[in-house]
């Protein structure tokens, strides 16, 4: 088909966005046809979010163009947004659950007849009218609490044609949907584009790229890389427009001896977060848990420390089976956890450095019933100098330091209690590039002297520069394990947007 | 398939029924049987009670000023927020009512009642410019104006009180009138109650303050008004509590600088008890007056029933945490149903 005839829907032309020192988005460019879906893909990070947010009215750009059927605009609110005719549906819908559908639908634009009383007959026929002509039966009067993902989805689109909406936006819309859902919402967009709206699509899961979508755009870094026509690419074309640079040369990765298996997992399910996971990780070994946001890293690490539970499966560490849901029983066994969120639930802030490095050995420092700064301060030196934490004095407040001696300073706080395995999520997220090098340099060190480590990224150059092992999950459960000699950026990325029969074929 | 099992439009005698059921398992209609409860078994001790001239007046007058501040309490709930101020607010207005009435000893009845609202209104408006611009949530405000207005109750009446031989005699008369052996407040009480349940079930902005206390999150993302709306439920509360602060002036024609302590307590436990989800989003105007009845019954119940005066407190809090325990059981127990529909085959 040809793409590029006429005047565009919605055009956006060197759109960026930062939020203070971070750019979120550096160079976005999009062109939406009517009567086209319209695919925008990327790494997590990419931009496509902030990218969407601005269309919605969420975010204000910087700089760039930002035209809808050929005129300029300028959203300061939602609202200016959607009186436009841009529909947004977001990955989680946002609902009123307290409301009943039809409110839902209509809410701030409800008709009204005389005495600004709302008309609620011509709401509940049109609400029927538009639930048979998506082919499905949801009762307008129910509240929208309890209803599936699918369900809310669904009434998003209702909403979204209600508004006679010309851009349509789906960010994510199928990541919670199972595969008839999936083809429902399929069979909406489709009538919808025959329609002559612009759909636009965000989504990580190729096979629906390739069958709904007739163009791609492809964004990596903030920037946008290109866009392509549906039959003219393929696979693994856009995968290399996604990864697309060198990522071997950034870390030192040490060798280190690989010692006996020290945490055991089996058949870990926990149902709508991950099913069947199940692999080893060694002393002296850096395991990666790589995947896209929401494939379920973080909910493993999460329930195999205890803080989460699980329904089925067990852990063994070092041999001995452990309890489960007991982060308690996890740190007495030799288990460290780094938080992905380490401002929110890796330190107290307010906290002095020796009193945040020795939090989780309070208990081993206390003399007859009280811990002396003394104690609190010789336990904390030797760790903050093993760890090269830079800051003026031990008492400093643990906010004031640069989110690079943060984390050594968490990292500081399990190294304390001498663990068997560290778990690490995220380890170097908002820590600037020449911290990040001696964030990886300490961890691989710490391997070398025979720590098992767990960690889960989302950066891909991490993954493939730091891990021994890299295991690959998609949709809660591991679809591959590489070897360090088999992860390329290709193989980590076609495993984490295939369903494992896929991958092993 | 998740939405195929969903129920299909009822047939019309099916749906007469299941109406039927739905008016049965309504808030309103336990609230309003726990009444008819109240009364009777109160009735049969002491048959005064309701049959006399005072026994009947007083039963239906106590819960006038209660449901005014509670449908003025109830708006500010349903958006997720508090009102704590309005037991000030109404000591308050009540007192400056009286003083204006020392300076103009002729005052129209109906120019102290507007009068008194407006003022109301007014501190409500002070209340929500501070939620609106300082960003803190109601409780913390309304905590330090219930306080301020307290505060200058306290300054500007001292130790003297107003009488009824102070204010206007056709208004004290009024305060004390029946029409159809029904008082004229209570009429009053419940026209407001009337008048404000029709707006917040059938406009568009009392449907948005549904939709804020339900998800303010998703309220934001939809482009509603979030904080104009916040400030207009303020300034509903204050213009309630404004007009219960007349309706005390007229009744007892007694205003000292204490006027009114404790009932900011006494209207939000009225709301609750009456199924307004102090969790926001949920509730309706009627429920929260049925609750300020029942409440003003138990008041005057009790000690008929002998009971003991320091039992009433007890009984009302345990009421009150009935009602917050019953919300929550039934809550979860629609939400499980609601997901045990749709995960059904």
């Amino acid at each position: 088909m040809v793409i590029g005839s006429g005047t565009p829907m919605l055009e956006l032309r060197g759109v960026s966005k930062r939020f203070g020192a971070v750019v979120a988005l550096r160079d976005g460019e999009l062109t939406l046809h009517p009567g086209s879906i319209h695919a925008v893909v990327g790494e997590n990070g990419a931009g496509k979010s902030t990218l969407v947010k601005i269309m919605a009215g969420l975010y204000a750009r910087d700089t760039g163009e930002f035209k809808l059927e050929g005129q300029p605009v300028e959203f300061r609110s939602t609202a200016e947004s959607k009186a436009a005719g841009i529909a947004v549906i977001y990955q989680e819908p946002t609902l009123f659950p307290d409301l009943s559908v039809t409110e839902n639908i209509f809410m701030g634009r409800q008709p009204v007849a005389r005495f600004g009383m709302i008309d609620r007959a011509a709401m509940r026929a049109e609400v029927i009218e538009l639930m048979t002509r998506l082919g499905v039966t949801i009762d307008p009067d129910r509240p929208t609490q309890g209803l599936s993902i699918a369900d809310q989805q669904i009434i998003e689109i209702a909403k979204a044609i209600s508004l006679d909406a010309k851009v349509l936006i789906m960010d994510e819309p199928t990541a919670a949907l199972s595969g008839v859902e999936v083809d429902r919402l399929f069979a909406v967009a489709r009538s919808l584009r025959d329609e002559g709206r612009a759909l636009m699509f965000i989504s990580h899961r190729f096979d629906e790229v390739f069958s709904l979508c007739d163009t791609i755009t492809v964004m990596r870094d903030g920037s946008y890389v290109s866009t392509v026509a549906t039959d003219q690419t393929s696979v693994p074309e856009i995968v290399r427009m996604m990864v697309g640079r060198d990522v071997n040369e950034l870390f030192p990765k040490l060798e280190a001896p690989i010692g006996d298996v020290v945490l055991q997992v089996r058949g870990l399910t926990f149902p709508g977060r991950f099913a069947d996971i199940s692999f080893d990780v060694r002393a002296g070994e850096i395991v990666a848990l790589a995947g896209l946001v929401g494939a379920g890293r973080s909910e493993v690490a999460r329930a195999v420390f205890g803080v989460d539970p699980y329904t089925a499966g067990e852990v063994t560490l070092k041999g001995a089976p452990l309890p489960a849901g007991s982060p308690a029983a996890a740190m007495q066994a030799g288990i460290g956890f780094v938080p992905e969120d380490r401002r929110q639930q890796g330190l107290v802030l307010e906290s002095g450095v020796a009193t945040n490095i020795t939090d989780a050995i309070r208990g081993d420092l206390v003399r007859g019933g009280v811990i002396t700064r003394k104690a609190e301060n010789a336990a904390a030196q030797e760790w903050a100098l093993a760890l090269e934490v830079k800051a003026a004095a031990l008492d400093v407040k643990a906010g004031t330091l640069s989110g690079g001696n943060q984390q050594k300073v968490v990292l500081a706080k399990w190294l304390a209690t001498r663990p068997a395995l560290l778990i690490i999520d995220e380890p170097t997220r908002g820590i600037d590039v020449g911290t990040k090098s001696e964030v990886h340099r300490r961890m691989s060190e710490l391997a070398v002297e025979g720590l098992a480590i767990l960690m889960i990224s989302s950066e891909l150059p991490e993954v493939l520069g730091m891990a021994d092992r890299v295991l690959v999950m998609r949709e809660g459960r591991i679809t591959a394990e590489l070897s360090r000699a088999e992860a390329t950026p290709e193989t980590v990325m076609f495993a984490a947007t295939h369903a494992a029969e896929e991958v092993s074929a | 398939m998740t939405a195929t099992q969903t129920t299909a439009a009822p047939t019309s005698a099916a749906s007469a029924g299941s109406r039927l059921m739905q008016l049965l398992r309504r808030r309103e209609t336990s609230i309003l049987v726990a009444i008819v409860a109240m009364v009777v078994v109160t009735t049969a001790v002491r048959p005064t009670f309701v049959f006399s001239g005072d026994g009947w007046r007083s039963l239906l007058l106590n819960p006038a000023i209660y449901i005014v501040l509670a449908v003025g309490v109830a708006f500010v709930i349903i958006s997720r927020s508090v009102d704590l101020s309005v037991g000030s607010t109404m000591g308050l207005t009540a007192f400056a009512i009286g003083s204006l009435y020392i300076a103009w000893p002729q005052m129209p009845t109906v120019v102290a009642f507007v009068a008194g609202t407006l003022f109301g209104g007014l501190l409500g408006l002070v209340n929500g410019g501070l939620v609106a611009v300082a960003k803190v949530p109601g409780m913390v405000i309304t905590l330090g104006t219930m306080y301020i207005f307290r505060g200058i109750n306290i300054l500007w009446a001292g130790t003297t009180r107003i009488n009824a031989s102070q204010m206007g005699p056709d208004f004290l008369a009024f305060g004390n009138s029946q029409v159809v052996g029904i008082p004229a407040l209570t009429i009053l009480a419940v026209i407001v109650a009337i008048i404000a349940g029709w707006y917040l079930h059938n406009t568009r902005s009392g449907r948005e303050l549904y939709a804020i206390g339900s998800a303010p999150e998703a309220a934001e993302l939809y482009g509603l008004a979030v904080s104009r709306r916040a400030l207009m439920s303020f300034v509903v509360s204050g213009a309630m509590a404004g007009l219960a602060g007349v309706m005390f002036a007229a009744r007892y024609g007694t205003i000292a600088s204490n006027a009114g302590t404790g009932y900011e307590l006494q209207a939000i436990g009225a709301a609750v008890i009456g199924g307004v989800a102090i969790t926001g989003g949920v509730g309706t105007v009627a429920g929260a007056a049925f609750g300020a009845f029942l409440l003003a019954t138990i008041n005057s119940a009790l000690p008929v029933l002998g009971i003991d005066s320091l039992w009433q407190r007890a009984v009302v809090g345990a009421l009150i945490l009935a009602a917050i325990i019953l919300d929550r059981v039934l809550a979860v127990r629609q939400k499980r149903r609601l997901i045990a529909e749709r995960m059904e085959p």
